[in-house]
């Protein structure tokens, strides 16, 4: 049993996640992670936007940032620029990351910038009181979708793979084992990682959609996650309405932070001898 | 001794952001700011400092507040819809004390307005662009040479008191070239942000010094500590209680009241026995020199206060250069915004707003005519 108590900030807790929340699953994921990695806690920077998840930075005892709705990645670009050395991890949400974020969600996928990103993925503003987010299935209810929502959500996967991420992958609280190696996975790669981490929300989105118990809707990310090798094999229709879990992607790509400090060094050399 | 160069004051700013230490810069396009960039692409990787456009405008600013965090001092530069845009990231650096810079130069608005033509317009969304209370320091200079200046005390000050320093420039200054000696480095005064004395366990990120400004440790040392916009203890930690909210957003103004006559830049013409006073800033002030020293020829008694630092707006300055005057004129390049301050000080029954917002800047006979009138006619 891995040691994460180490990780977190003891004075910062209790935490304010509501009973039956999957967010301290996925945090727990995230620090066995670093801790399976032996990361150095002094190297290491966790950056997060605002929501549920994004408080989870505010309890682990790194260099933290909670910084403004969406903006994870903008302050994470700039810590990472600035300093390459540091780890770079950030904690965010499905509306964070896809809506208010998305610009820079797709940007940082682009520049292959050398962050690892936790989508903390629970289909709803939690925070707010349970409106809908562009991760929300189609059908599904929500404070601001009554009558269920008829806008079609992002693949989230599909999206960073389009947009250049170099390792993707999705999993959930229900499968915490493969989620900390997913992450672990989505650390070493040198470049922007994206783990889609699909967690409950029992009091904003599953009483909504009567659901059940926190225990009940991780039986539903138990029936409804197929593993990527078990997806090949399977129908479309098979496939309809359960969501693919595993390695989603990886690619090699020039990452963004050690390009520029080449230039810097090309820069240097070519003054040298001028 | 620096040999004499036509330099852009827009060039001149960012060449005195980098004497100060700007090593990082995030923007992205919009004009008449592009220079800035451009300029910052060019050098920083040369000085060993990094460059990066950004995807926007709220991504530029969120860019340099982590560049910040971790331990570089940090510039971003835009114009009107771009300041805009970044104003909830400028309250975010005020509330996490963030030493930032951020170059605005103002062009006629509000939205798309006329991109390449001058304003002074931006002077209250400087002061209160931003939601909530805290200080600012903003400052405008009125010359190519006050451009670098101004570039270096910004970082400096931002450094100082850990937190963002707006630069209004305008179109005006940001354009025009003139003929500027710049200072030997080694004569360039550079303040950085102070470091801890204590450990890392007892180090507390947001606990003030007598000075009331907190040591600021970059990220990366083993300093743990937790940084957020929300209401925070010492700790950085969430705290939203009366006592703490009461505590931060006080010492948000009173780090910089504290040491007001410090931050307050600004030059003087003529005031000994002046009957009336002429207060401007920015590219007003090139207009309103040659107009007061042309009064000056007919005999009428005007001097001119031109001031760089616009905020925290100088008071004490200002109520003293206008206690003899009988009356005191504010030419600006926008409807009116610094003059309600001048009112506010001064009286309202002295002040005579002269405003020009057609996206021209100010012909000296634009502000001749109100002295003469004020002085009660040609003498």
């Amino acid at each position: 049993m891995a040691d994460i108590e180490k990780y977190l900030r003891k004075s910062a807790l209790p935490h304010i996640w509501c009973p039956g929340c999957g967010n301290g699953i996925v945090l727990a994921a995230l620090l066995r992670a670093i801790d399976k990695l032996q990361l150095d806690q002094k190297k290491t920077v966790i950056v997060s936007g605002i929501g549920c998840s994004s408080r989870a930075s505010g309890y682990m005892n790194f260099n933290t940032v909670h910084t403004a709705h969406g903006r994870a990645l903008p302050f994470a670009t700039g810590i990472k620029m600035a300093n390459p050395e540091l780890n770079v991890i950030v904690i965010t949400g499905d509306g964070d990351s896809t809506a208010i974020g998305g610009n820079h969600f797709i940007h940082s996928a682009r520049r292959n910038i050398d962050l690892t990103t936790i989508i903390f993925n629970n289909s709803v503003y939690g925070m707010t009181g349970g409106q809908y987010s562009p991760l929300s299935p189609v059908g599904s209810k929500a404070t601001t979708a009554p009558y269920g929502i008829s806008e079609r959500p992002f693949d989230v996967g599909n999206l960073a793979i389009a947009a250049g991420a170099t390792y993707v992958a999705r999993g959930t609280a229900f499968h915490a084992v493969q989620l900390t190696d997913l992450i672990v996975n989505a650390i070493q790669n040198k470049g922007f990682s994206v783990v889609d981490a699909i967690t409950q929300c029992p009091i904003s989105y599953g009483r909504k959609n009567k659901m059940g118990s926190a225990a009940n809707m991780m039986k539903w990310q138990r029936d409804h996650a197929v593993p990527v090798n078990a997806a090949t094999k399977m129908t479309p229709e098979a496939l309809k309405d359960k969501f693919i879990i595993g390695e989603l992607y990886r690619g090699i790509a020039p990452e963004y932070a050690a390009e520029y400090d080449k230039l810097i060094e090309r820069l240097r050399v070519q003054g040298g001898e001028a | 001794m620096n040999k004499a160069r036509l330099m852009q004051g827009n060039e001149a700013c960012t060449e005195g952001a980098l004497a100060a230490g700007v090593r990082f810069f995030a923007g992205y396009p919009i004009t008449p700011s592009t220079e800035l960039a451009e300029l910052c692409a060019e050098k920083l990787p040369k000085m060993g400092g990094k460059f990066i456009q950004m995807e926007d405008e709220i991504a530029s600013m969120g860019a340099v507040c982590g560049a910040s965090l971790a331990g570089m001092k940090a510039m971003t530069a835009t114009s009107g819809p771009g300041f805009s845009l970044k104003q909830e990231l400028i309250g975010y650096a005020a509330i996490a004390e963030l030493p930032v810079v951020i170059v605005n130069v103002q062009r006629s608005g509000p939205s798309t307005g006329l991109p390449t033509a001058p304003a002074q317009g931006d002077v209250m969304q400087a002061r209160w662009g931003t939601h909530g209370d805290h200080g600012v320091i903003a400052l405008s200079p009125g010359s190519v040479r006050e451009a670098f200046d101004v570039g270096v005390h910004a970082v400096n000050f931002a450094e100082r008191f850990r937190m963002p320093v707006i630069i209004l420039l305008d179109e005006v200054i940001g354009h025009m070239r003139e003929k500027v000696v710049l200072p030997e480095q080694k004569d360039i005064i550079i303040f950085d942000r102070k470091r801890t004395t204590l450990s890392p366990e007892e180090f507390e990120a947001y606990k003030p010094d007598a000075d009331e400004v907190p040591p600021m440790m970059p990220f990366g040392e083993g300093y743990y500590h937790h940084v957020t916009g929300l209401m925070h203890n010492h700790k950085g930690q969430p705290a939203l209680d009366g006592a703490t909210t009461k505590e931060v957003l006080s010492r948000l103004h009173t780090k910089i009241e504290r040491v007001q006559d410090e931050i307050t830049l600004y030059t003087e013409h003529f005031l000994e026995d002046a009957e009336i006073v002429v207060i401007t800033y920015g590219g007003s002030a090139r207009a309103a020199l040659p107009a007061v020293k042309q009064a000056r020829e007919q005999g009428i008694k005007v001097g001119m206060l031109k001031l760089i630092t616009i905020w925290p707006f100088p008071k004490e300055l200002v109520q003293k250069v206008t206690a003899q005057a009988k009356k005191v004129i504010v030419p600006e390049m926008n409807y009116g915004q610094l003059v309600g301050e001048i009112e506010r000080y001064v009286g309202l029954d002295k002040v005579i707003p002269v405003n020009r917002y057609d996206g021209h800047l100010f012909h000296p006979d634009d502000i001749l005519v109100p002295i003469i009138e004020a002085a009660g006619g040609a003498k």
